[in-house]
């Protein structure tokens, strides 16, 4: 066949995502209180984190905050064992964890643990970065808790 | 209600990276396939529906890259139009067309080329921007935190998952248009490298490129028109709530689109009613929760194909599952299993299986 040529290229589009008032409330939290902030709705009771402001269930406004955590459940894990340029650090470990006073699972890291000796159901806490700056990453990471 | 016939159906073949053609011509083929099959010309269509994803192609309204490949300007030209989402959903689309009296006959088309983006970063950009995506969560890393969760909720174990990687693995060796050709020994699979514990190289979908489309036609078309057909006689399709605020153990709307789909066909007892299934199975834990949810977890003939196991152009998957259930009605599947008279395919699209669509075809009678 002859040479077929192949257009190497990519996709470099800035945004800038607003957080609205919910998750701007929750970012903050993180940011200037090490605080775990949700939402409650009024119909269901469940409690969001990150929070929402409506509930998918009842389509209704989940007007009720409150702190949760910085414990959790560990409901589940893996460790990423390959490269990706999306990664936050390299092969890291994931949770899924249901914190205290939340009804839904926070995906997030974990780390001061190897993958061996993570447990489903264990407890886990929040670990709090130095420098935060109003992101999702302003938790470090969940590890066993102490 | 009217009842709507799928009258042809056609693929390319699926290959890790098919250099030689780019996506518009992988519709083309799929799409000039199926007429052929159906024996008719594109100005016998008269609408198309494409399913095509932006990210995976890399340009906005990926789905007017394909329209001249489709054929919506041959001739006189049609209406066409697109879903972002699985291929099953833009049949649900083309059929729901049919249905409103505006058209006869629908061409859904689908495609992807997994070589030419980055299916890690593709698949991260599923998350929330604001605060999800820096995690570096993928596909492949969230259906992990699924599979734990699966397996240990229901007690299956990495073993039973083998067994579906070893048998698909099998069928998609006899089955010409899959990527992956050599069977996996349960050896094999268990030692396939860890990439995300549970999960293992083998327990996960290739990437491949390729095109898959149907010929969807009314009653009335499809009778006069003769030739091969098989009948829709039931489709449902159902959203989720977002990873996180569901169990991931189960699919409630895989259930509900199922027993949508069940009602319409009126099928009481799908274990019995159903004769061969193609599910979208991303990865091997996934064919087993799927199974559970659509009440067939003791059918035996399930991917014949091979399932997305042995090929994964990852828009079309669903729609190669329809074909591949058309095909065993007809008799005319690479391993055939003896005497379907109804058949199952299911999709699915979104992370850890968030929205899904099952469809139940059959035979004149
Ligand atoms: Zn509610």
């Amino acid at each position: 066949m002859d040479e077929i040529l192949v257009h190497e290229s990519r996709i470099a589009v800035p945004y800038a995502w607003s957080a609205g008032e919910v998750l701007s409330r929750f970012l903050k939290a993180l940011r200037d209180e090490r605080k775990i902030l949700a939402t409650r709705c009024p119909s269901c009771r469940k409690a969001y984190v990150p929070p929402r402001k409506t509930c998918g269930n009842c389509f209704e406004a989940c007007g009720e905050w409150l702190e949760v955590g910085p414990r959790g459940t560990l409901l589940s894990f893996t460790q990423a064992l390959y490269d990706s340029p999306a990664h936050p650090r390299p092969s890291p470990i994931y949770g899924l964890i249901r914190l205290e006073g939340a009804d839904t699972a926070l995906a997030h890291l974990v780390g001061e643990s190897k993958l061996e000796n993570l447990r489903l159901g264990m407890s886990v806490e929040a670990v709090f970065s130095e420098s935060r700056s109003g992101s999702i990453l302003d938790i470090l990471h969940f590890r066993p808790a102490s | 209600m009217e009842r709507v016939a799928v009258i042809g159906v056609g693929q390319t073949a699926f290959e890790a990276e098919r250099r030689g053609s780019t996506y518009a011509e992988l519709v083309h083929e799929a799409a000039s396939a199926a007429l052929d099959d159906a024996g008719l010309d594109i100005s016998d269509v008269d609408n198309i529906v494409t399913a095509s994803n932006d990210f995976w192609d890399g340009r906005t309204i990926s789905s007017m890259a394909v329209g001249d490949a489709a054929g919506a300007a041959a001739g006189e030209g049609r209406s066409i139009s697109t879903v972002e989402g699985d291929g099953t959903a833009a049949a649900f689309y083309g059929m729901s067309r049919i249905l409103s009296g505006a058209y006869r006959t629908t061409l859904v088309v689908a495609h992807s080329k997994a070589s030419e983006g980055d299916g890690r970063l593709i698949t991260n950009a599923f998350f929330d921007p604001v605060c999800e995506r820096a995690l570096g969560l993928d596909a492949v890393s969230a259906a992990a935190l699924q599979a734990r969760i699966f397996l240990e909720h229901s007690g299956k174990t990495t073993e039973d998952c083998a067994r579906i990687v070893v048998k698909n693995r099998s069928h998609g060796a006899k089955n010409p248009k899959a990527q992956l050709r050599r069977p996996l020994s349960a050896r094999e699979a268990a030692a396939s490298p860890l990439v995300a514990p549970p999960l293992r190289s083998g327990d996960i979908a290739p990437g491949s490129d390729g095109a898959a489309a149907v010929i969807l036609a009314g009653e009335d078309f499809a009778k006069r028109r003769g030739g091969k057909r098989v009948w829709v006689e039931g489709v449902g399709l159902c959203a989720d709530a977002p990873l996180g605020q569901r169990n991931l153990w189960e699919s409630r709307a895989l259930r509900d689109a199922a027993k949508r789909a069940y009602a319409m066909a009126g099928i009481n007892d799908p274990g019995r009613e159903i004769d061969a299934a193609e599910v979208s199975e991303q990865f091997s834990y996934q064919e087993l929760l799927w199974l559970d949810e659509l009440g067939l977890a003791r059918c035996e003939r399930v991917n014949l194909s091979g399932g997305c196991l042995c090929a994964h152009a990852v828009i079309a998957a669903g729609l190669v599952r329809l074909i591949e259930a058309a095909l065993q009605l007809r008799g005319e599947a690479a391993t055939q299993a003896p005497a379907v008279q109804r058949a199952l395919a299911h999709g699915q699209y979104g992370l850890c299986g968030a929205s899904h669509c099952v469809w139940i075809l059959g035979n004149d009678g």
